[in-house]
């Protein structure tokens, strides 16, 4: 059974058509890429999948199960999580902080133990705070664990939003642009870093990425999205090539 | 945090001091206070009258600053003997032999302990004058509201302007089950229980109050919470509007002319026990998963619902969390003070608690605390002259606003040193577990 499967989806934003009749289907231990260039409904299909808008049309199978429609909340409980274009960490929070926040689907304990801090939810953090700290081990960014985030650099941030977003246990994990605003080394590393914790995780990874080398590099299958179209997939050496693509990222070159 | 780059040695100096304060366990200054409290109570009256005070100061004088300006030296005087005297005294001889002594108490003791003492010392303290033991209970009222309304306001970063209408349900619906059930009244009738049973219903009464409270905002939550968007503000302030009509309107509890006859069930002990009960329930609450997850929600709302946050569930539990204290707040009010009526919580009480709330700091206990005590501290001074109080106490607020936009304490909590020092050996304690395995 495929991890996820996707079959026609459309998304209009009023008169913008921002995603038209896309397919797909990703199976587990991918690591799966979607490039194209700005503008071409890369995010919007990552904000579909995840339940942020509701598709105009198109169906969204999670593990055999129609997700479409469903709230993020409960798609992340299911066991999706993602990072996002522009970082959203929960910046007057410490590292740590936000991470244990993530825990907050599995919790076992409800609003008496959280008004009378009863045992069982004393337990529960502290388990809770121990699977976070070693999370935060696994990504070697422990020494930032009582740092407020808004003060973290921004390389460290990025890890840390990606470990918030290993919290909630997901099998499939999106990342938006994950190298954004990254120098060349840091990209390598990035490089390493998700193929690391595609391992340690047993995860599925689908990831948007401009950086051409990041994505051939990275990625088994890559889809080429323009005006929310696909124009071209394939394994990388099949995309470096297409002339679709060259021509979709020349046209965009000559338009900047 | 910015460094200060030209610090005089007069500065420094004087931050030395502060640091050597700081390190004076509390237990020291607790001493110091019982024998300011034991000193007033037997040279109080007798060095008033000596200064020409007439009595003993109700409120550290503060009344007299602006009304009897030529009073000040003496008001100085009683302060200093009175009070700083033992204060520093205490300080300076006991520290030692407290902190030995608190290094054998476990935390929980430790923090008990404290709050027995703190109990003892300001009843004794306010028992010595009806006006302080009427300030001080309605100060731990604002303080119970203020925190209640920094979980909304503060924690999860919304605007709600309804305190007022909180207090208002949870008086009136407090006022007329103590009074139907307890008193022999024109409307209710006699008694439906025994009177002496007043004290020991009360606190049941509080909490159906506060119940009934949390119900009715659901009237505002629902709507509030469904979409995105800034209408929290405007329908608080509707639901402060539509509740003051409905008990204008509700003649048979007194309709504008207002409700009385509450039995005094509210004395110290009772506003001081439900004011530190409520402020655990509610610490305890923010410091929780579920509970910070209303900062989660303030400071990415896409965020938190990616990562498994039930937003709706998380905004709604901490607005109703929010008026149940507010409505219980308001029973306590209105049996300290033995009579309600709409007016008491006009749009002006809700501006009140907002300026306790922003003076003391968002997010923060130590500010919900803060807040109201420097509030009325000013209303103190400011309190001969009822109409300049709404044209100076804005003002101050909104210089206190561009100083410090958080409010004093904003985003900090007051770390009290021996507490701090035990939560650091926890921490090193989970590391040297966690490195041992
Ligand atoms: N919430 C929205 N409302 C209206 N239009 C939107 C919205 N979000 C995106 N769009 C539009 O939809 C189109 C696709 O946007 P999307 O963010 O998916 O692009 P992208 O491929 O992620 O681009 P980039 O590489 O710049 O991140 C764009 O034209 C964008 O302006
Ligand atoms: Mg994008």
């Amino acid at each position: 059974m495929a991890l996820l499967e996707i079959e026609g989806l459309t998304h209009w934003f009023g008169g913008l058509r921002a995603v038209y009749n896309f397919h797909t289907r990703i199976e587990p231990g991918e690591i799966r890429g979607l490039i194209g260039p700005n503008g071409a409904g890369k995010t919007t299909i990552f904000n579909l999948v995840t339940g942020y808008y509701r598709p105009t049309e198109g169906r969204i199978v999670f593990l055999g199960r129609d997700i479409t429609g469903k709230r993020p909340n409960e798609i992340g409980k299911l066991g999706i999580s993602r990072t996002f274009q522009n970082l959203r960490l929960w910046t007057h929070l410490t590292a740590l902080e936000n991470i244990m926040l993530a825990y907050y689907g599995q919790i076992r304990y409800g609003l008496i133990g959280a008004f009378f801090n009863t045992r069982r939810r004393q337990e529960e953090e502290a388990r809770i705070e121990v699977e976070a700290m070693d999370l935060m081990r696994m990504l070697e960014i422990e020494t930032y664990a009582h740092r407020v985030v808004s003060g973290l650099p921004y390389g460290i941030q990025r890890k840390v939003e990606i470990a918030r977003a290993l919290a909630t246990k997901p099998k499939l994990l999106l990342l938006d642009e994950p190298t954004a605003g990254m120098s060349p080394a840091e990209m390598l590393e990035t490089m390493e870093f998700i193929q690391f914790v595609r391992e340690r995780f047993n995860l599925t990874i689908w990831l948007i990425e401009h950086r051409m080398k990041f994505v051939m590099n990275l990625c088994n299958w890559i889809q080429v999205l323009n005006f929310g179209e696909v124009i071209a997939e394939g394994p990388p050496d099949v995309i470096r090539d297409h002339p679709d693509v060259v021509r979709a990222y020349l046209g965009e070159m000559v338009e900047i | 945090m910015s460094i200060s780059v030209s610090s005089t040695p007069f500065r420094r100096s004087l931050r030395s001091k502060l640091q050597a304060l700081r390190d004076v366990p509390v237990g020291s200054w607790f001493l110091g206070a019982a024998l300011a409290v034991l000193l007033e109570w037997y040279i109080g009256p007798a060095l008033a009258y000596a200064l020409g005070l007439g009595q003993i100061p109700a409120i550290f004088g503060l009344s007299l600053i602006l009304k009897k300006p030529w009073l000040i030296p003496s008001v100085l005087l009683y302060l200093v003997l009175i009070y700083g005297l033992p204060l520093a005294v205490m300080a300076r001889l006991s520290a030692g032999l407290i902190r030995r002594l608190e290094a054998r108490l476990s935390t929980g003791v430790y923090v008990g302990l404290h709050l027995v003492l703190l109990f003892f010392l300001l009843w004794a303290w306010s028992s010595a004058d009806d006006y302080r033991l009427l300030v001080i209970r309605l100060l731990a009222i604002n303080i119970l509201a203020t925190m209640s309304l920094n979980i909304v306001n503060g924690w999860m970063g919304e605007f709600s302007v309804s305190v007022a209408g909180f207090m208002a349900v949870g008086a009136y619906v407090s006022s007329v089950l103590m009074v139907w059930g307890f008193v022999n009244d024109d409307v209710f009738g006699p008694p439906v229980f025994p009177p002496q049973l007043a004290p020991m219903a009360f606190p049941i009464v509080l909490v159906i109050a506060g119940a009934v409270t949390a119900f009715s905002a659901l009237a505002v939550a629902i709507p509030s919470f469904r979409t995105r968007g800034d209408y929290l503000a405007i329908i608080t302030l509707a639901y402060v509007f539509i509740v003051r009509s409905f008990f204008e309107n509700m003649e048979f509890i007194g309709g504008p002319r207002g409700f009385m006859n509450q039995p005094e069930v509210a004395g110290f002990p009772m506003v001081f026990f439900w004011t530190v009960f409520g402020i655990w329930v509610m610490r305890n609450y923010v410091t929780s998963i579920l509970g910070k997850a209303t900062n989660a929600v303030r400071d990415n709302e896409s965020a938190a619902e990616m990562m498994t946050i039930n937003t709706r569930a998380v905004k709604i539990t901490a607005f109703l969390t929010h008026a149940f204290w507010a409505g219980v707040a308001g029973g306590l009010y209105a049996h300290v003070i033995g009579y309600i009526n709409p007016a008491t919580f006009d749009i002006r009480r809700s501006a009140e608690i907002l300026g306790m709330l922003y003076l003391g700091g968002l997010n923060s206990i130590t500010g919900s605390l803060l807040g109201p005590v420097l509030f009325m501290f000013l209303s103190e001074v400011l309190r001969p002259f009822q109409l300049l109080k709404w044209l100076v106490i804005p003002v101050i607020l909104i210089y206190a606003m561009i100083r410090r936009p958080r409010g004093l304490m904003g985003f900090q909590e007051l770390r009290i040193p021996f507490l701090e020092r035990r939560r650091i050996a926890r921490e090193e304690e989970k590391l040297h577990g966690a490195a041992g395995d």
